[in-house]
């Protein structure tokens, strides 16, 4: 199940998205997801659902693989859908026992499941199109005027980065000690909520001594290879403008115009 | 015959783009009492073996039956099963979690149902059967030494009283007098208290030194099966699956092949000390 | 001249108690003298907890010694205005091959010291396809290290080292955690380096095999130089060996073996091939 995730993954391809300068992506993202929460009637949500889908094919990345990354925010999705779809006062539609589901319900209720799912696909469009690298480098330089008033940009973006590449290789891990301990009869499953707690405890204690583990060897290995910190460092792969940087902020801006347009009343 | 697979195979993240067949039609049986090495390269598909052998992963098709029972039957507790075929995996750091060695003994005991006082005796017999001075036994595991924390993820797993014990590379990264205890002791449980002990390794001179019976593992089959004589004297396939008999099987071969009257099939050290003694003392009696 | 040299080196582990009261001292150097020439290929033999790992630190100042004197290419070691010129000619590789890479991309891994050492955009490409390119990684250059096998990943690190352009690369232990195919691997890559680069190379380890193409070994006992001497001289000497919890390769302990009951065979037997030729010759006399 853990495996599904596919926020935080980078999916290599050779297409637009991908060349993108990493901020031009942030940027994008954001208003995407802000997008995603002014869009109130139809013609918005087939204004958004076009964004989406132009994204989703520019990246080449296969949907199918983008989908599998739904999976782990179904509950999430399940349960926010239905507290729309039973809270929301309004023209009453189907009743049963004390349950009312409203026609506003039901709007509201679709819009969200529209609104989470997109989300997810869109950040993790960001995620797949990017290399973590990329994506730290694009904060640090998007955030770097913070700097000015001591705010430890380079210090917080390189934390980011090595914890993106350090996540698959902790839930990897995560998944041979839950191994190692249903080898000894260990039950993460039945029990109540309390009994469940307590039956992380031989998987989390493990994690968490390997991971401190792992955070030593690293910083140990960082200091070996000279880092001290952002200041009198080159880059490899330094972030600069293309033209096709310049024309995709024009499309965003476009694209956000539509959306605030599509706003105004029907 | 304790364990049994049945035409047995494992597809991973079966109908993605990942999918890979780590194992193959493996038949296989498992004799009470039998001390058996598995070798293989990584990914030849050995762990994935081993964990069918708990019921930890599930075969694509096929059947495994332990003690005559297929463990996939509906009233089949696999977790019972768990505590007869005890799998120790190759990292310590991956099970041990308690704030004592000795606590940490008892979990598995605990999980089986068995009351404290049980579980404390348990985990007591089995830490002393794994060599592990007592001094250590109140100790935070996580401050141990490599091969004390070997001891004690055995001692985990071997306070549940497997009849089947699994360890899945026990000597890896230790040095050599930490493995050559190690593996002593894995075979002093075999000795003594007659388990049924099955050795992942990488190392054909450690396994050549202590088991009776070799399954040679290559893309998800099993390639080789047999005593480790009778493996090593095909030394030309292991070599084409990249694995290499001991040092010793080819010094041998080298030796008979240039009419030094050997034993060619010997596996270890001692073995083929023995035989060249034995050669030498022909012809210095020849001479006499 | 030598490139690293070291006398009476001694540094101690102080273990304190919850109070944070002194409990005991570990003494992890005790004495330890070494002298590499440039260019040379060091092992350092010990079983696990005998100083050797203590000791590559030292080479890097990831660790200062308490006393004694230290000299790495001509700088001293013991100064902390040092640091970074001693970090750049001796890089580090350490054992897990997880915990040293930075990024998630291989190139941008290799990358990751030059950056850090300031070098022009430029310079960087062309040392990170080098150094690729020196452990014939070059492939793999926009992979991911997640998908590569422990030794790929290790040849990783040891690029990674390289492109700092190190005048002496310290390997602690790079090969415990792998399988005899990336063990193998990762020990012609560096043995490479030595012979074609002239990079001088120490590698602490515990496996016997891999310093027997060394130049010369020293073996540690509880943080003392115990033995020292080319490969041949030590593993000879097999019952000293063996009191240090090392052993010796395996021919060599069987042609050990074989002298002990009244064989005459030649001393310093280290291969498989040296042992069945002075069999041979034995035989046939």
């Amino acid at each position: 199940m853990i495996r599904d995730i596919t926020i935080g993954q980078y999916y290599p391809a050779d297409s637009l998205l991908h060349r993108l300068d990493p901020r031009v992506k942030l940027m994008a993202a954001a208003c995407y997801i802000v997008s995603l929460f002014l869009f109130r009637n139809a013609a918005g949500l087939a204004a958004v659902t076009l964004g989406l889908a132009g994204m989703v094919w520019l990246s080449k990345v296969p949907f199918r693989y983008m989908v599998k990354g739904l999976r782990a925010i179904l509950v999430i999705l399940a349960i926010s859908a239905l507290f729309q779809l039973f809270l929301t006062p309004g023209e009453t539609l189907v009743a049963f026992w004390k349950l009312k589901i409203s026609r506003e319900g039901l709007v509201n209720a679709a819009f969200m499941v529209v609104r989470l799912t997109y989300l997810v696909l869109g950040s993790s469009l960001l995620t797949l199109t990017t290399t973590p690298n990329q994506l730290t480098d694009g904060l640090e330089k998007a955030l770097s005027p913070l700097g000015k008033i001591h705010v430890p940009v380079h210090e917080v973006t390189m934390m980011m980065s090595i914890a993106l590449r350090f996540i698959p290789i902790l839930m990897e891990e995560t998944d041979k000690i839950m191994k190692a301990q249903l080898a000894r009869g260990a039950d993460f499953e039945s029990g109540s909520l309390v009994k469940k707690a307590k039956s992380m405890l031989p998987l989390l204690v493990p994690l968490f001594v390997s991971a401190f583990r792992r955070a030593n060897d690293l910083a140990m290995a960082m200091e070996a290879r000279c880092y001290r910190g952002g200041e009198g460092r080159t880059k490899m792969k330094p972030l600069c403008y293309h033209q096709r940087d310049g024309l995709a902020y024009l499309a965003v801006a476009g694209y956000f115009a539509a959306v605030l347009f599509l706003r105004r009343d029907l | 015959m304790s364990i049994i697979l049945d035409h047995v195979y494992y597809v991973y993240s079966e109908k993605t783009a990942y999918e890979t067949q780590a194992l193959k039609d493996i038949c296989l049986k498992i004799g009470d009492g039998e001390f058996i090495g598995l070798i293989g390269h990584t990914g030849s598909g050995k762990s994935t073996l081993i964990q069918h052998l708990n019921g930890l992963l599930r075969p694509s098709s096929g059947s495994i039956y332990y003690q005559g029972q297929d463990i996939y039957d509906a009233d089949y507790s696999r977790k019972e099963l768990r505590g007869k075929v005890g799998l120790v995996f190759q990292y310590p750091e991956h099970q041990l979690f308690a704030e004592t060695v000795f606590e940490d003994a008892c979990f598995g005991p605990k999980n089986q149902g068995l009351s404290k006082k049980e579980a404390q005796l348990r985990a007591f017999a089995a830490l002393r059967d794994v060599g592990l001075p007592e001094e250590y036994w109140y100790r935070p595991p996580f401050g141990l030494s490599g091969g004390q924390k070997r001891r004690a993820a055995i001692a985990g797993v071997l306070a549940m009283k497997p009849e089947v014990l699994v360890l899945d590379e026990p000597a890896a990264g230790l040095d050599p007098k930490g493995r050559d205890e190690i593996l002593g002791q894995v075979a002093a449980l075999h000795r003594d208290l007659g388990m049924t002990v099955i050795l992942v390794s990488h190392s054909m001179e450690d396994v050549a030194n202590y088991v009776d019976r070799l399954l040679v593992m290559d893309q998800g089959s099993i390639r080789l099966d047999g005593a480790p004589r009778e493996v090593f004297r095909h030394y030309r396939e292991l070599e084409a699956i990249g694995l290499a008999a001991p040092q010793a099987t080819y010094l041998m071969q080298e030796l008979a092949g240039r009419g030094i009257p050997v034993d060619a099939g010997a596996t270890t050290l001692e073995e083929a000390k023995n035989s060249i003694l034995q050669a030498f003392a022909k012809i210095r009696t020849g001479r006499l | 001249m030598s490139f690293i040299k070291a006398r009476s080196l001694k540094f101690e582990y102080i273990q304190r108690d919850e109070e944070g009261n002194v409990d005991g001292v570990l003494t992890a150097l005790d004495n330890v003298d070494l002298d590499i020439r440039p260019g040379e290929f060091v092992a350092v033999l010990g079983h696990n907890g005998s100083g050797k790992s203590t000791l590559a630190k030292h080479l890097n100042m990831l660790l200062q010694a308490e006393e004694g004197t230290l000299w790495v290419d001509g700088k001293d070691a013991m100064d902390g205005a040092n640091l970074w010129d001693v970090r750049k000619c001796t890089g580090m590789v350490f054992q897990n091959p997880d915990n040293q890479i930075v990024a998630s991309v291989v190139e941008e891994d290799v990358a990751f010291g030059p950056e850090n050492l300031g070098v022009p955009t430029g310079e960087i490409w062309k040392r990170v396809h080098k150094s690729l390119q020196s452990v014939g990684m070059e492939p793999y250059r926009s992979h991911s290290p997640n998908k590569l096998s422990g030794g790929q990943k290790q040849r990783v690190a040891i690029a990674g080292v390289m492109a700092m352009e190190p005048k002496c690369i310290v390997l602690d232990e790079p090969t415990a955690m792998l399988d005899p195919h990336g063990r193998r691997e990762v020990l012609e890559a560096m043995e490479a380096l030595n012979r074609e680069k002239k990079i001088t190379l120490i590698l602490i380890t515990h496996y016997m095999e891999e310093a027997v193409h060394a130049d010369k070994a020293y073996v540690m006992d509880q943080g003392r130089v115990v033995m020292q001497g080319t490969p041949r001289e030590i593993f000879s000497q097999v019952d000293t060996l063996q009191k240090y919890r090392l052993d010796v390769p395996q021919m060599a302990l069987l042609a050990h073996e074989l002298r002990k009951e009244g064989l005459e065979l030649p001393e310093g037997i280290l291969t498989r091939q040296e042992l069945a030729e002075a069999l041979c010759r034995l035989y046939g006399a």
